[in-house]
């Protein structure tokens, strides 16, 4: 079975919530929709207090190449535009909505016949997908119309669908492959159809046995999707690691995956484009697993854009008492949340409730140089050095040493037996290395 | 503790993985060849090892204590280790005040005044036996003869190492494979027994505490070595396997090369430190005064560390060797 | 006696040959340098903090001789840049000392905690990753950059969890005010006797949100603006910040400041302040 070849690990993959079904959560009072819920540019509001929206109405227009739309996901009256602060803690403009009834812009069809046939050009799909403001749904939140339109000279050979999930704990993939097979795989069609290729390989970890087996039951009618198991090992999800798995090329440092030729989606991403075709509905709601030890009873759920995490965690049967951190996403490249009211995002795939007890950091101590993080390291780098660099700000040396290559995957800190914050201290130098690289090709 | 909301960076989750307890699978590991030790040298064997181990402790508490002012360091056991392993380096007849002397070089030397654990240049617990080695010259190149809990511990009755054979020229005395197998030879405590010293090596690397580059890479370039010395001259030279089973080359090769703090980071980093280390061992077993090279060998290697750490990179992702 | 003389010879000629190669090699090779150079060197503090923008106390020096103008050593302040001025046969205008400052009062006391940071010490690492541990995003982390920075020792953190600067020690190189990732430290003039008032606040949210985090915080409400006679002090996104190149240390504003976010220090206990001006 195919993987990666560098570095990697093996963390308990705890899906807790695997093969529970899909529930739909009922709307909110009140939802509160970021106008940056996407790499690039915030989108700019385009309606003012008191205005009457309905959901998939626009709220939000891009600005510029890379950004996205914004639309609503619930009907209502707006309540007010503010900065609000975000599940970090900063404040960040939102457009927060009461909502009142279910009310869907007209052009929506939400039952949406089950069409398998499109004739609909390249351009008009990207159009559409750009409309609804799709982004990337496993989490980089990258407009997703940007990727389908390579730069001019490079051409996709194949389309790559991330089902991997490889991050611990979530299962909201596992639950749309499972519930929606059809939908993702005429999602995939249209994805191809849209970056003009004539392959797919849907990527998927061993630990989604009964996922990979239907989807290669429906893909074997189809012409050019194969369904590829994957070994299971950590961080497969990330873009070029799973193109390395899939198709044994390597994407040079500080390159996209269209310079060997592909092109990475999500398979909620997929999802999406299925239903913005089909059904005319914008990006306005997604699934996320409610997940975590102690919690009554972890879910796959889906939810409005602007729901706040806690009335899904109330949902999922309220915060357990020994709850000692929120992270939205994974374990491993989640974020620590501070603000449990913070508003649910295109990108959220998952809200993990970690116990008191696994929840604080053990100190750390001298680094004993056992090399286990240079080990498994997916990117060859030399993590141990790196921190030391970071540390004493040798910048120069750290540029030497391709610290802008850091995923941030966090294998190194997970690994560290003398539990060093490595990550920690990377990704801080990762920052201020690429500020300098910048500033340094700004001046020439 | 307070009810708030704990705020770190990413990743939210470790491995488990932990300092004290990599030291402790190296402990286990080194059992079978501490109980084949008991065995054979009985109570010399004993107080040995427990007067090394005990000072290594005091000594790493009181210059963690009073001096650095520091944390107290013993409780991840890597003092415990470096005694255990310096005794294994002694023979078992050696008077209980030299191996308080080696326990004290070996951690106030050979690892506190650099800075405690993981700061240390050379492998503490062969700093320590270098040093008895020059101080201590006849007490420490005589050894004892295995006869169980019947020898005594200071006027044991002494014998010959199969490599001081070898350097005498008298190969037809060498012990037989079986024997140098299964500890029926005199040495240092815990060289005797490759059987037992393999064992622990298959547990370090089931557990994932070591990897096998560098215990193979020093194996195989001593058997090739000698293997091409063998086919030079076999009346000179003896078959490959009574270098590799003899004197320190299991011990150095699985538990003292492999001492995390002081041999090369990356994979084939590790690969060119284990063959130099075989090499000079082999040089020194053959052209040097001394019978037995491996210490030095070790000790040679851990200064260049630095270096093969520098200079040996892990391959990078996507690099692009053509430009 | 042979042998004696026969070293003494040869040994003396290899010296006197090699003597010779040197002197002319030195002669050939010779670096032109201002004399000054050493000179002013010398007279500089030696510490090669970088404070004052070049590569060490020489770089300076070296600066120094080419053009004066403009140049000042932080660390030894207007005595050394007389010394040098003189040296130099030029003048030069003799610049306020200078002083951190850490404009942050939210101790624990006045800014309740609303989360706990469990990550690695480093205020630059903790401001990456999120707001902070209160409810107010703009004031001090508690880490220590500020500290670590310091070349002079002048800072450590206080029992409170706020960097205290030590004004003796503080030579304003500004090491500390490029560490601070929240921009809460700056230079201000020390002041006659160590006296300055400043905004000990750089909160820039609106003055309910302020107000909620932070009970020392400023809310921008312009009270001290107007109270001010000098126009010293103006209010710019929600928080006030007082010129010291204006301020006469009249102490009008400190009175009206309702939040108590305007510092005074090394002034004596309030008397009556006569009203006329």
């Amino acid at each position: 079975m195919r993987t990666f070849k560098i570095g990697g690990i093996h963390p308990n993959d705890a899906k807790l919530s695997a093969g529970v079904a899909i529930e739909v959560m009922p709307l909110p009072l009140q939802v509160s929709i970021p106008v940056a819920q996407h790499i690039g540019a915030p989108a700019t509001v385009v309606v003012a207090k008191g205005d009457k929206v309905k959901a998939g109405t626009l709220i939000a227009q891009a600005t510029g190449f890379v950004s996205a739309n914004v639309h609503s996901s619930v009907s209502g009256t707006v309540a007010k535009i503010d900065n609000e602060p975000d599940a970090s803690g900063n404040r960040r403009q939102v457009v927060v909505i009461d909502v009142e009834g279910d009310e869907w812009e007209e052009n929506v069809d939400l039952k949406g016949d089950f069409k398998r046939t499109f004739n609909l050009s390249s351009e008009e799909i990207i159009a559409k997908i750009k409309d609804a403001g799709i982004v990337g749904m496993g989490g980089a939140t990258f407009p997703t119309h940007v990727k389908l339109m390579p730069p001019p000279g490079k051409v996709a050979e194949v389309l790559i669908i991330n089902a991997v999930e490889c991050e611990p704990y979530l299962t909201s993939d596992h639950a749309l492959m499972l519930e929606h097979a059809d939908e993702v795989l005429i999602g995939v069609q249209l994805l191809m159809r849209a970056a003009k290729v004539n392959r797919a390989m849907i990527g998927i970890e061993n630990n989604k046995k009964d996922a990979i087996k239907l989807l290669q039951e429906k893909a074997s009618k189809l012409i050019g999707i194969e369904i590829c198991p994957l070994r299971m090992k950590y961080p497969q999800g990330s873009e070029k690691q799973l193109i390395d798995a899939l198709i044994g090329r390597q994407v040079p440092s500080g390159a996209l995956p269209i310079e060997v030729g592909a092109i990475v989606q999500n398979v909620g991403t997929a999802y999406a484009v299925y239903e913005t075709i089909v059904k005319n509905k914008p990006l306005v709601e997604r699934i996320v697993t409610v997940t975590g030890q102690s919690l009554a009873q972890p879910k796959n759920v889906l939810v409005r854009i602007g729901t706040p995490m806690s009335a899904l965690i109330a949902f999922a049967g309220g915060m357990p008492e020994n709850t000692g951190k929120v992270i939205a996403g994974g374990p491993m490249m989640g974020r620590a949340v501070v603000n449990v009211d913070a508003p649910i995002q295109k990108g959220s795939s998952g809200i993990l409730l970690m116990p008191e007890a696994l929840s604080e950091r053990v100190e750390m101590d001298n680094c004993i140089r056992c090399g286990k993080c240079v080990s498994v390291c997916c990117m060859g780098l030399q993590p141990y050095l790196l921190m030391n660099l970071v540390e004493k700000k040798m910048w120069q040396e750290a540029e030497q040493e391709a610290v802008y290559d850091c995923l941030e995957c966090g294998s190194c800190s997970f690994t560290c037996p003398a539990h060093r914050p490595l990550l920690d201290y990377i990704r801080y130098g990762k920052s201020t290395v690429m500020r300098i690289m910048r500033e340094r090709s700004a001046k020439k | 503790m307070d009810n708030l909301l704990k705020v770190a960076p990413s990743p939210h989750v470790h491995s488990g993985d932990s300092v004290a307890k990599n030291m402790v699978r190296v402990i286990v590991a080194l059992l079978p060849a501490y109980a084949v030790a008991l065995y054979s040298f009985g109570v010399g064997a004993l107080v040995v090892s427990l007067t090394a181990m005990a000072s290594c402790v005091l000594f790493e508490y009181l210059i963690q204590r009073f001096l650095l002012k520091g944390k107290c360091t013993i409780n991840n056991y890597s003092a415990l280790l470096t005694g255990l392993l310096l005794s294994f380096n002694l023979p078992s007849n050696l008077p209980w005040w030299i191996v308080v002397i080696g326990s004290a070089v070996a951690i106030g030397i050979g690892k506190m005044c650099f800075g405690g654990l993981g700061n240390n240049p050379f492998n503490p617990a062969l700093v320590g036996r270098v040093f008895l080695l020059f101080s201590f010259p006849v007490q420490m190149t005589t050894w004892p003869r295995p006869l169980g809990w019947a020898s005594s511990y200071l006027d044991a009755e002494t014998m010959a190492t199969p490599l001081s054979l070898i350097k005498g020229g008298k190969l037809n005395e060498l012990p037989d494979v079986l024997n140098m197998f299964l500890a029926n030879t005199p040495g240092s405590l815990g060289e005797i027994s490759a059987l037992a010293l393999l064992v622990g090596g298959i547990y370090l690397l089931a557990t994932k505490v070591i990897t096998w580059h560098i215990p193979v890479s020093i194996l195989l370039t001593v058997a090739a070595f000698s293997a091409i010395l063998y086919g030079i001259d076999p009346t000179v030279y003896p078959l490959p396997h009574v270098y590799l089973l003899s004197g320190g080359m299991m011990l150095g090769a699985i538990f003292m090369a492999t001492d995390y703090v002081t041999s090369p980071m990356t994979h084939r980093g590790m690969l060119i430190y284990g063959f130099f280390i075989g090499i000079i061992t082999m040089i020194i077993r053959v052209w040097g005064v001394y019978p037995e090279g491996m210490s030095f060998a070790i000790l040679i290697m851990n200064a260049f560390t630095p270096i093969i750490n520098k200079y040996v990179k892990p391959k990078r992702f996507g690099r692009v060797t053509k430009k | 006696m042979n042998i004696i003389l026969i070293s003494v010879i040869v040994l003396g000629v290899v010296g006197i040959f090699s003597a010779t190669i040197l002197y002319f090699a030195a002669q050939k090779f010779k670096v032109e340098e201002d004399a000054r150079i050493d000179e002013i060197e010398a007279v500089l503090p030696g510490a090669n903090c970088g404070g004052c923008g070049y590569p060490g106390c020489r770089g300076f020096a070296d600066a120094c001789v080419r053009s004066l103008e403009g140049k000042l050593c932080p660390v030894g302040g207007s005595a050394v840049m007389n010394k040098v001025a003189a040296i130099l046969g030029a003048e030069v205008s003799a610049a306020d000392p200078m002083v951190a400052v850490v404009r942050c009062q939210g101790s624990c006391e006045h800014r309740a905690k609303t989360n706990r940071y469990d990550g690695a010490k480093s205020c630059a690492i903790a401001s990456a990753l999120y707001a902070g541990e209160t409810g107010c995003s703009f004031g001090c982390f508690g880490l220590g950059d500020c500290v670590g920075a310091c070349q002079f020792g002048a800072i450590a953190m206080g029992a409170d969890g706020l960097p205290v600067v030590d004004d003796d020690k503080c030579t304003a190189c500004g090491a500390c005010v490029k560490a601070c990732p929240k921009n809460i430290i700056e230079l201000r003039k020390k002041g006659p006797k160590s006296r300055r008032i400043y905004v000990g606040c750089v909160n820039k949210d609106k003055g309910v949100v302020t107000r909620k985090a932070c009970s020392v915080g400023c809310i921008g409400c312009m009270k001290c603006q107007k109270e001010c006679p000098f126009e010293a002090i103006t209010v710019e996104n929600n928080c006030a910040y007082i010129d010291f190149t204006k301020c006469r240390l009249c102490r009008k504003c400190v009175a009206v400041c309702p939040t108590h976010a305007i510092v005074e220090k090394n002034f004596p206990p309030k008397k009556e302040v006569s009203e006329q001006v």
